[in-house]
């Protein structure tokens, strides 16, 4: 039996595996690389060879456009393939579309990787699945006791109470243009919203992808104000990355309420910081409750914690006599969600 | 419960007025007595709850919670109230399938407590309420709410919301008390105007400007008078027939602190002064310092020895009514000449007049100001003879000239992590001098510590030096290079020095606040120790 340090390790480019020669999520362009998701701190460009989902495959191709890598292979969720010996597979992750936990299994010792992911129902993504494993790397982004996410229908219902409360604003809501606003979309319109949906020019090629991937997303317009003066914006739900509501953008709005749908929003103070007027507790990755339940449910020999708040799922796995140690890996964003 | 929260949940983030009048009247439209009533209590700070303390509630939690889980929890959210509504283990108590209890139902609750019985309600209550209801209750129980929303915001909701002036609010308002049934019900046009059945009720005090740099330029020093200002706390004595009334200068009704000036009273009206602790000027006695009326305030009652140790009095400034007569229209000459009066027929250990300061150029009150003749004092307070008395701090008939602050060069020795607003900056500093060790040599000893005072450009500069230049972590402080050579210079103002022996300098300022940044000076120019102890009043 292989000791599970040997298998895969940290080292600057990212986890690598020697034996199957190719590194997960690397944050550097090495020769074969393995992506568990589509955001940009996880799947990179200018890598050799690439191996990841198909609809991960797409959304890299969209974002950094055809010839984002030398070559590139899909998997399809539960499929097996093997590089070098080493048994490669990839499972729901539950984080955005595509994304997926990749099992690596060689000598008799399986370490799952999980990227980010989340156990939430989510209807713009396949739901993660538990796989057996004896190492489980987990994401620790939520990885305190303070983050229980709310049910997101509730947190739903406040954006549509707020419409109908100050119907002369425009509810602008910043969301990540990968994930989260389609996430978004598509619970507005669970909520019972049938309105049209401005978005941001950011966002239109990801929402068209998933619109084609068979997720409802309602009618969607841009965000302009070529066809109609601002006007049209009153009483309107606008989406756009985070980044944009500092720009010259924002100002086209009618006296907007700023809104961040995000997990770190659970924080007061955090929501404060970023003048946001009305926090939607909306999250992709598990919350505190999600992850300790899913390496209870798991139980692998060993949780070794990539990014995030490690030091207290350590503890955590400590207390309950899991060995536990943080990856201490760099690159990956803290703050993303 | 839900209503109430989700209310602080909003007003907290709204920062538009306009946003949070909207916000506040439609709340009070539509939540049901006495639930907005008890909300507009706490919301303007008239309603009283019983104080639960912070280390009872760290307790509750970590009778569920690995301590080294909950550190950690809390050093990241910088809040105790928040970390608390946010850790909170729901499951693991009994399963809420109880309803929510309405904020009605935990004023009553709260207020039917008997000592021993807070513990498990207080459990109760959080294994009930969802984080955001949690959190609302928390803030309630440990005070300190800090919204942005005043009782002025919460009565112009109350206006807008029925259309009826603010004015007519605000005569009404000290005279009622939460649940607010009868004002609602007139606010609605449901039942007439309610009439106040308590007398004695608390009249706004008028408040003065501070001189800046020329407003005195152009007057006539004739048409003012100037008193001294004390260094107490402003106080409204208002009495009617047997029922007597102390107020703090917002309102807030402190009879229960002050027995002894309370049954001194022996006339009918509403007077304005000062509140000190020591004996009248008439009485022979001197008046004591700050720090001993500070052993009076904040008490809901007060022992016997305390009333003799600390005996308190009033210096009378200004009379608002004489029996039931309202003399705020006279002007200040007139309303003094009553005043007197009464003052002199007042028991002469409780109550004298606040004296007039003669002056013939505003220099002269300048050069007054600056060596008052007692040390209780804290600058001049100028008065416009012709003035009415008006609530409210308008410009123009009353003014504060205060002495000026002391002042001392300290070097940053330690920093802490602020809460709050600002939890992800380093805001509260301990700052040092130089003492003269016994075996040679100069060692930084710490004197004080300040949280404020600089701006936010400053603060920038401050948190970025303590990330750079820290030398040691103990919990959530850090210890900071200071050394002859390299370390950070700052101008600290403050108030006044008492001596401490609590403090290894053996001296504690009084109100300290970071004046300046010394980028200019090196540690080794900060001031020494020496020029603090002279300081100390003899």
């Amino acid at each position: 039996m292989i000791k599970p340090e040997a298998l895969l390790f940290p080292t600057p480019a990212g986890l690598y595996c020697p034996v199957g020669d190719f590194y997960v999520d690397p944050v550097r362009p090495v020769d074969r690389a393995l992506i568990t998701h589509g955001h940009s701190d996880h799947a990179r460009s200018g890598h050799g060879r690439v191996l990841t989902t198909r609809q991960t495959l797409d959304i890299m191709a969209l974002r950094y456009g055809v010839d984002f890598a030398g070559s590139e292979q899909a998997i399809d969720f539960g499929e097996t393939i093997h590089l070098n010996g080493v048994e490669i597979g990839f499972y729901p992750a539950g984080h955005v579309l595509g994304s997926a936990q990749i099992a690596i299994e060689h000598a008799g010792v399986r370490i799952v990787v999980s990227g980010d992911y989340k156990r939430r129902p989510d209807a713009t993504c396949a739901a993660f699945v538990p796989v057996p494993c004896d190492v489980f790397i987990t994401e620790a982004t939520f990885g305190l006791p303070v983050f229980h996410h709310p049910d997101p229908a509730l947190e739903i219902g406040k954006l549509l109470a707020s419409l109908e409360q100050f119907p002369q604003r425009s509810h602008l809501i910043g969301a990540y243009a990968l994930g989260k606003a389609q996430r978004v979309i598509s619970l507005i319109r669970q909520g019972g919203y049938d309105k049209p949906i401005y978005i941001h020019g950011a966002l239109a090629k990801l929402c068209d992808y998933y619109s084609s991937q068979g997720i409802e997303l309602g009618e969607l317009r841009p965000a302009t104000i070529e066809n109609g003066g601002a006007s049209q914006f009153e009483g309107a739900v606008v989406i756009g990355p985070p980044s944009a509501f500092n720009d010259r953008w924002a100002r086209r709005f009618n006296d907007p309420l700023a809104i961040f749908a995000s997990g770190w929003m659970m924080v007061r103070q955090r929501a404060k910081q970023r003048g946001v007027e009305l926090p939607l507790v909306i999250s992709d990755h598990c919350d505190w409750p999600e992850l300790i339940e899913t390496i209870g449910e798991l139980k692998p020999g060993a949780v070794w914690v990539t990014h995030g708040r490690e030091e207290a799922l350590v503890r955590w796995c400590e207390l309950n006599g899991i060995a536990a140690k943080p990856l201490h890996l760099v690159g990956y964003e803290d703050e993303g969600d | 419960m839900r209503a109430f929260s989700t209310l602080l949940d909003r007003l907290v983030l709204t920062p538009s007025r306009n946003g949070k009048l909207k916000l506040l009247s439609d709340y009070f439209a539509s939540v049901p007595d006495p639930d907005r009533g008890y909300a507009l209590g706490v919301l303007a700070g008239t309603l009283d709850l019983k104080a639960v303390k912070p280390a009872l509630l760290k307790e509750l939690v970590l009778e569920r919670m690995d301590p080294v889980l909950f550190g950690y929890s809390y050093d990241y959210v910088g809040d105790l109230a928040e970390t608390i509504a946010l850790v909170w283990d729901q499951d693991r108590g009994e399963k809420a399938e109880r309803a929510e209890p309405s904020l009605g139902e935990v004023v009553a609750l709260l207020q039917s407590l008997g000592r021993t019985q807070v513990r498990g309600a207080v459990r109760d209550l959080l294994d009930t309420l969802d984080p955001s209801g949690r959190f609302a209750f928390l803030k309630l129980v440990t005070g300190g709410l800090r919204i942005g929303v005043s009782a002025r915001l919460a009565k112009q909701a109350l206006a807008d919301m029925s259309g009826k002036d603010i004015v007519e609010i605000e005569t009404l308002w000290h005279g009622l008390q939460p649940p607010y049934e009868s004002l609602f019900a007139w606010l609605e046009g449901g039942a007439d105007k309610p009439v106040l059945a308590t007398p004695a009720i608390f009249h706004s005090v008028m408040l003065s400007n501070p001189v800046g740099d020329s407003d005195l330029t152009g007057l006539d020093p004739s048409d003012y008078a100037a008193e001294w200002k004390w260094d107490g706390i402003r106080v409204q004595l208002s009495r009617h027939r047997d029922t007597c009334r102390l107020y703090s200068r917002s309102g807030d009704d402190i009879s229960g602190a002050f027995p002894d000036i309370v049954s001194a009273a022996n006339f009918d009206g509403v007077i304005d002064g000062e509140l000190l602790v020591g004996g009248t000027a008439r009485s022979n006695q001197p008046t004591r310092t700050f720090s001993d009326l500070q052993q009076r305030l904040n008490r809901k009652s007060v022992t016997a020895k305390m009333l003799s140790d600390y005996p308190v009095f009033i210096r009378a400034y200004d009379i608002l009514f004489t029996g039931e007569r309202d003399v705020r229209g006279l002007n200040y000459d007139e309303r003094r000449a009553l005043l007197s009066n009464i003052v002199d027929a007042a028991p002469h250990d409780r109550f004298d007049l606040s004296p007039l300061i003669p002056f013939s150029s505003w220099d002269e009150l300048d050069r007054l100001r600056h060596a008052p003749p007692d040390p209780v004092i804290e600058g001049v307070m100028i008065k416009r003879r012709d003035s009415i008395y008006q609530a409210g701090r308008a410009k123009g008939p009353w003014f504060k000239w205060k002495k000026q602050p002391l002042n001392v060069d300290a070097v940053l020795m330690y920093a802490q992590r602020g809460h709050g607003k600002r939890s992800s900056y380093y805001s509260d500093f301990t700052f040092g001098v130089w003492m003269a060790m016994p075996e040679g040599g100069d060692q930084l000893v710490p004197v004080g510590k300040a949280y404020f005072g600089f701006t936010d450009q400053e603060l920038e500069v401050l948190d970025k030096y303590v990330r750079n230049n820290t030398i040691e972590r103990f919990g959530p402080v850090r210890s900071i290079r200071a050394e002859p050579d390299h370390g950070f210079v700052v101008e600290v103002a403050f108030e006044g020095l008492n001596r401490s022996g609590r403090h290894k300098s053996g001296v504690a300022m009084r109100f300290p606040r970071i004046a300046r940044l010394r980028t200019d000076k090196l540690p080794r120019d900060a001031d020494r120790l020496d020029t603090l102890l002279h300081m100390l009043p003899a």
